[in-house]
């Protein structure tokens, strides 16, 4: 065989390989939304679940990943941001910040069950807050930091150098540079960067099994008190979420209908995270289409 | 006098503001830190329980086959041998490594190297729907698909070390692609200028040049996939089976270090031997991410290439 029929095999297996993942992922999300969308209905998406009988829905999961989503962002948020400008601005360039560095690279390796578990360990054990929708989203909060601060901090990083320096040359602080100069620049990036952790939020089950609990106590939709246990609203409830339900019926489930409602539970989840990636696609191309005015 | 006095001598509003940032900022940053020293700790000091409080010996622990934390062996000592769960852990990680390689240098290859506008266009959004699909609908469809098939060609139950691949294999996927994709665009343009100055085919090049520069990068690629596929919880535990023995085949139920987690720490008591046991596997799981983030610097630093 001489070269040229060698080169155009080799391509073709590359094709042929990249054909077979590209049919993997289309069978993939065709079966989800094939098998699953029949069962989606409004009853489906707004009743509690049942534990023995067939006919439950997912309501009170649903509400419960949306609310501990919320709960996580607006912790992790912040901590994140703080911790992104000081790697980018302030950071001296020693072995304290590269300590900082790799510890932060760790932790975004470390596998989400134990982070899970130590957040169990202290929040749910050390500290008796008992499974409740907030250690869940404390325990999320640690999954989500390390990737969070690093897509901030390259989101800062990726403002050009000049509007630093012009901020500095006008006699701003550091701080306000940073705050009024560079973070205006870097909010799309930065706005990616929160929609696709939402995604990882709203998928993960392993960190909340021991943290957020795999129950659902009845919730009363009226009440809005945030401190009585029916309330949607406490955050000291046990709160079960999509992910976690679908896990869970799916290991120990008993009712009849357990497969027809882990196939409807899988689509939701599906869709929720496939409008959170594409808007966040949408969203990124959007906006550096305005500011570079390129087509 | 004394008010312009004070105004020179006292720190403006603007440096006070800065210095207030900056110590948030550090605190911030510091809490990470602090965040990870505490789970090793803690994690540790669960973990180490085990030998030193129900003084198992470490080597039994790693080399045993029973695993049954509440009962006590024929020799007297607690049946905790975790051999069982490391094999499958291994087995799982190594095997589905080795299965999504060659797919995710294809993609990869094909991203830069045959059909970057499309490959890209199209491949792209593809590695982001694979690592947005949440792994308890992987898990979902494993046990709904993957196990009746392998049921069916294999015979058995369909859960076990097979089933745990073929869904491993799709997780890890876009994890060693992307991470190839990196490096191979980060392989300098003249390498690939020069090897078809003289005459290369696309694919001498590619073999000859492209891929051997390429190596480290793709160490670093799998091994962060191999991260991946060892941590991974949810989706495993609903295909492998669970039965707690040696894997004598690969389809034969079986368990790995996170699937015995994820179902026995609710059913323990805290601060009890099997309870302990358990703290101590997840400590092995600790320590090989952190073998492997070491594996990841190892590399990075001596495979640089060098200009």
């Amino acid at each position: 065989m001489n070269a040229k029929r060698i080169d155009k095999l080799a391509t073709a297996v590359i094709s042929l390989l990249v054909g077979v993942v590209v049919l993997i992922l289309l069978s993939l999300i065709g079966y989800i939304l094939v098998t699953g969308l029949p069962h989606i209905s409004w009853h489906f998406l707004t009743s509690p679940s049942q534990a023995f009988l067939k006919g439950g829905g997912i309501g009170d999961q649903l509400f419960n990943s949306f609310y501990l989503l919320v709960l996580t962002l607006v912790i992790s948020f912040p901590i994140a941001l703080g911790a992104g400008i000081y790697l980018f601005e302030y950071a001296p360039k020693n072995w304290v910040t590269n300590t900082i560095r790799v510890a932060i690279e760790v932790l975004s390796s470390l596998p989400s069950v134990v982070v899970g578990l130590f957040g169990f360990l202290l929040f749910v054990v050390e500290f008796k807050l008992g499974f409740s929708i907030l250690s869940g989203a404390i325990a999320l909060t640690f999954f989500n930091l390390p990737l969070l601060t690093r897509s901030i901090e390259n989101s800062l990083t990726a403002v050009p150098k000049l509007q630093r320096e012009a901020g500095l040359a006008l006699g701003f602080s550091r701080w306000q540079t940073v705050l009024g100069v560079i973070f205006p620049e870097a909010l799309p990036g930065i706005l990616t960067a929160v929609i696709l952790s939402a995604g990882r939020i709203f998928g993960e089950a392993a960190a909340l099994i021991y943290t957020a609990g795999q129950s659902a106590p009845i919730l009363n939709f009226a009440n809005w008190n945030p401190f009585s246990p029916t309330s949607p609203l406490n955050p000291m409830r046990p709160a079960e979420t999509l992910a976690v339900h679908i896990w869970k019926i799916n290991s120990e489930g008993i009712m009849p209908d357990a497969s027809a409602v882990s196939a409807g539970a899988s689509a939701v989840l599906i869709v929720v995270v496939l409008l959170f990636n594409f808007s966040a696609r949408w969203l990124g191309n959007r906006i550096y289409r305005k500011i570079t005015a390129s087509k | 006098m004394d008010k312009i006095k004070r105004q020179l001598t006292s720190s403006s509003k603007a440096t006070r503001q800065d210095r207030i940032g900056k110590l948030v900022a550090f605190l911030c940053t510091f809490l990470i830190g602090l965040l990870v020293v505490s789970i090793f700790y803690m994690v540790a000091s669960r973990g180490l329980a085990t030998f030193f409080k129900d003084h198992v010996s470490l080597w039994d622990f790693l080399s045993h086959q029973n695993w049954n934390p509440s009962q006590v062996g024929k020799d007297g000592t607690p049946e905790v041998g975790a051999l069982p769960m490391i094999v499958g852990s291994f087995s799982v990680t190594v095997l589905s490594a080795i299965l999504a390689t060659p797919f995710a240098v294809s993609m990869a290859l094909f991203m830069t190297e045959i059909a970057p506008k499309r490959g890209q266009k199209v491949l792209q959004p593809v590695i982001e729907l694979l690592v947005g699909i949440p792994s308890v609908v992987y898990g979902f469809v494993g046990l709904t698909i993957v196990v009746p098939v392998v049921r069916a060609l294999g015979g058995g139950t369909g859960f076990g070390i097979l089933s745990g691949t073929l869904v491993l294999f799709v997780m890890v996927l876009p994890t060693i692609t992307s991470m190839y994709v990196d490096s191979l665009r980060s392989v300098p343009g003249f390498y690939r200028e020069a090897a078809l100055a003289l005459g290369a085919t696309r694919w001498q090049s590619i073999y000859k040049v492209i891929l051997r520069a390429s190596v480290p990068g793709l160490l670093t690629a799998i091994i962060f996939g191999m991260a991946r596929a060892f941590g991974e919880a949810l989706a495993v535990q609903m295909v492998i089976g669970n039965a707690s023995l040696l894997p004598h085949d690969l389809i034969s139920p079986a368990s790995t270090l996170t699937s015995v987690l994820t179902t026995g720490i609710g059913n323990t008591v805290m601060g009890t031997l099997p309870n302990n046991a358990l703290w101590s596997l997840a400590l092995i799981l600790l320590l090989m991410s952190l073998a492997f983030n070491l594996l990841v610097r190892v590399i990075g630093s001596k495979g640089r290439l060098t200009k």
